[in-house]
């Protein structure tokens, strides 16, 4: 292994050097156990050194420390030459060390596909691998196991543990007929499932390329510090170079000891603290957002995600659940259960999601035969011929176009308006539950420093009012064609804001696409919102979204420490190299000392759990537990 | 067509940055991105001949860091 390896180089050295130094032998036997230290540790940095070189791409570290230490041992600085080269690898080492650490963990978060799966071929169990596994076969899932591919269990029931997918805590049961997703982890029982998705079309697929693609979206401080190393390495050099030659010739002062201050500056030229920990930083903080149920899609939407100062929500499947109920019955000269038996009859054909609401108010069993003929008017309502009766069912423009004098209610919520023969018969108010959390949400937005939060809905005035009021939004627009929605967003970019736009219908997707940072609901939320999104919010909670603004608010913030730390410490290197106040080793260690921190502060933005612990996990639980009779959560 | 490879023991951001820019000069990738923390090599190429870039990719990445080995992801 390399690190055993450079650990063995390491102490050779330093034996051999301590040997050089303290064994009291004579002067030539001591330079000659000098050069085999230096030998030891230095050589696979100088034929990297020489490789780079060969390939016309010298200025890297390998070259500051062949040139810097050389350049002691011709000055007769041999102990500095050494212990540079030392410290210069235990400091890699460490980097080495820092790094894997990172990968595994980010690995491990992304770790959601099995590598094998039980299949069911001809009433046998056989083992085999998930890329095999075509449509509709039917596989089996044991305790414990992770579920390979989307899927619908046909036998069966499990507590399903979705976490590591939407970040929700609290299992669910899974049973006959229910959709289950690659990745969740089947905890207590056998399933069998039938397949659903190909192993590269299932969810656990498409998350893993979605947070792999992210890293490949560079943030803007990650562009500034490959722009800046490519600019700071060549100029310290030529500094060096020129503080080696010029202040001799002018001062008349002795070449060794400005050569000397020239190869300390060498030592200190290396971005290595920069260029690794900056993306690192942008790494972790993918990383730990996608812990908690957050996607994000790269590195440029985190860092664009902490400088926003205006979040715009849309109202229905976003702050409301998206799930029409049947408030209220208004009955005219009719009974109310009349009233309801027609109106779901009506909807029998319809797939609206209000039609599914008061059928499922209804709640009783549809006659199939008695329902004639039924014509759906779009933006409107239903026109159907009920047990030989002409029953018309919609909204307000519907009933005034078809002549039927109808009372609006006082009541919040969508007014559906029904005519039976032609005279009015009352009214069924439905309403949409507004999220549990989408409260905590908008508080916690406004506690994190985020007052212009805005509600944009197709909805009447009325109920949209109802809906920001009882949620503490104080601005509405409602009426909204999607059109509409789309150019608020414009008009409030254009006023130099920055905007994140919440949403998950189709509709919604342009305004995802324009604002500075889109996020969609993934679980309610349609492919092509999730699609056109920034970040997506795996399992729909609102209060997600202040918990991403801070994970991106630690992450930049964490961005710019390493930035100013790393260009703070050589900058005072620097000059105190300069003026001749620090020797070369200490230099070396300045340099490893600030990589080996920065990396480490970098580490701190996987951990998001500490955010997540504070005042919003309880709520985060409580809505998850409530909110169990959510539909499976799809990704297109 | 996209191609993703891994990069095994890649062990350095610089490396990382070197070899991106070197096969984005190979004839016939059109576009090749290196992340070096997740060690994938993603890139645009032509897919009638991926098979003749392929050898020229690995061949490039052993000249700039010998002890990195590519792989199909």
């Amino acid at each position: 292994m390399f690190g055993m390896n450079t650990v063995i180089r390491i102490i050779v050295s330093g034996i051999l050097l301590a040997a050089g130094m303290f064994a009291g032998l004579g002067q030539d036997i001591s330079m000659i156990l000098y050069l085999a230290s230096y030998i030891a540790v230095g050589y696979p940095v100088f034929i990297d050194f020489f490789r780079a070189l060969y390939n016309r791409r010298p200025l890297d570290e390998n070259f500051l420390m062949t040139v810097a230490s050389m350049g002691a041992f011709l000055i007769g600085e041999y102990h500095e030459g050494i212990i540079l080269l030392i410290f210069f690898q235990v400091g890699e080492l460490f980097e080495k060390y820092a790094v894997d650490r990172s990968r595994r963990s980010i690995s491990s978060l992304v770790d959601l596909l099995p590598e094998h799966v039980n299949l069911v071929a001809d009433g046998e169990v056989v083992v085999s691998a998930p890329e095999d596994i075509r449509l509709d076969d039917i596989i089996i899932i044991r305790p414990g196991e992770r579920i390979p591919l989307d899927g619908i269990v046909t036998d069966g029931s499990s507590m399903v543990d979705a976490s590591s997918i939407t970040g929700e805590s609290v299992p669910r049961r899974a049973s006959a007929g229910d959709t289950v997703l690659s990745g969740c982890i089947s905890t207590n029982g056998v399933l069998t499932v039938r397949v659903t998705s190909l192993y590269s079309d299932s969810t656990a697929s498409r998350i893993i390329s979605m947070i792999e693609d992210a890293y490949e979206a560079k943030s803007r401080s990650e562009n500034f510090v490959t722009k800046f190393a490519r600019y700071y390495t060549p100029f310290v050099v030529l500094s060096a170079l020129l503080l080696a030659i010029i202040p001799p010739l002018v001062l008349g002062d002795p070449f060794n000891e400005w050569i000397y201050r020239a190869l300390t500056f060498l030592v200190i030229s290396c971005p290595c603290a920069l260029v690794i920990s900056v993306p690192l930083a942008f790494f972790g903080g993918i990383g730990g957002a996608s812990r908690a149920g957050i996607l994000v899609k790269g590195g440029n939407y985190l860092e664009a995600l902490a400088g926003v100062d205006t979040v715009v929500f849309d109202k229905t499947g976003t702050l409301t659940e998206g799930t029409f109920d049947v408030e209220k019955i208004i009955p005219k000269d009719i009974g109310e259960n009349e009233l309801l038996k027609f109106a779901a009859y009506a909807e029998f054909h319809s797939n609206h999601p209000i039609a599914v609401s008061i059928r499922k108010a209804y709640g009783r069993e549809i006659d199939n035969s008695a329902v004639l003929s039924s014509e759906e008017i779009a933006g409107s309502g239903i026109k159907a011929i009920i047990s030989g009766r002409e029953v018309l069912i919609g909204n307000e423009s519907f009933m005034a176009k078809s002549g039927i004098g109808f009372e609006r209610p006082d009541d919040f919520g969508t007014g559906v308006y029904v005519g039976i023969d032609g005279e009015y018969k009352g009214c069924l108010i439905i309403s949409d539950r507004i999220r549990k959390d989408s409260k905590d949400a908008v508080a916690m937005l406004k506690h994190i420093g985020i007052n212009n939060i805005a509600m944009l809905t197709g909805d009447i005035r009325s109920v949209g009012e109802h809906v920001a009021e009882s949620l503490g939004i104080d601005s509405v627009y409602a009426d909204l064609l999607p059109a509409d929605k789309i150019s608020i967003v414009e008009k409030l970019i254009s006023e130099g804001r920055s905007v994140a736009f919440v949403g998950d219908g189709i509709n919604d997707a342009p305004s995802l696409a324009r604002s500075d940072v889109g996020i969609a609901m993934g679980g309610m939320g349609s492919d092509a919102a999730v699609e056109a999104a920034d970040i997506v919010i795996m399992d729909d909670v609102p209060s997600k979204v202040p918990l991403a603004i801070k994970v991106a608010k630690k992450t930049r913030s964490i961005a710019m420490e390493n930035i100013i730390f790393a260009l703070g410490v050589k900058a005072l290197f620097l000059v105190l190299g300069m003026f001749g106040y620090i020797s070369m080793v200490e230099a070396v260690f300045a340099d490893v000392g600030v990589s080996v921190i920065a990396i480490l502060n970098s580490i701190r933005t996987l951990r998001t759990k500490e955010i997540n612990l504070g005042r919003s996990s309880e709520r985060q639980r409580i809505s998850a537990q409530e909110s169990s009779n959510d539909p499976p959560i799809t990704l297109s | 067509m996209r191609y993703t490879y891994r990069l095994d023991n890649l062990c350095c951001a610089s490396c990382a940055a070197n070899i991106e820019i070197a096969v984005n000069k190979i004839d016939g990738v059109e576009s090749a991105k290196v992340a070096f923390m997740t060690t994938r090599l993603t890139l645009e190429a032509d897919e009638s001949r991926i098979d003749s870039i392929e050898p020229k990719i690995s061949k490039c990445i052993r000249k700039i860091e010998p002890h990195i080995k590519m792989r199909r992801a």
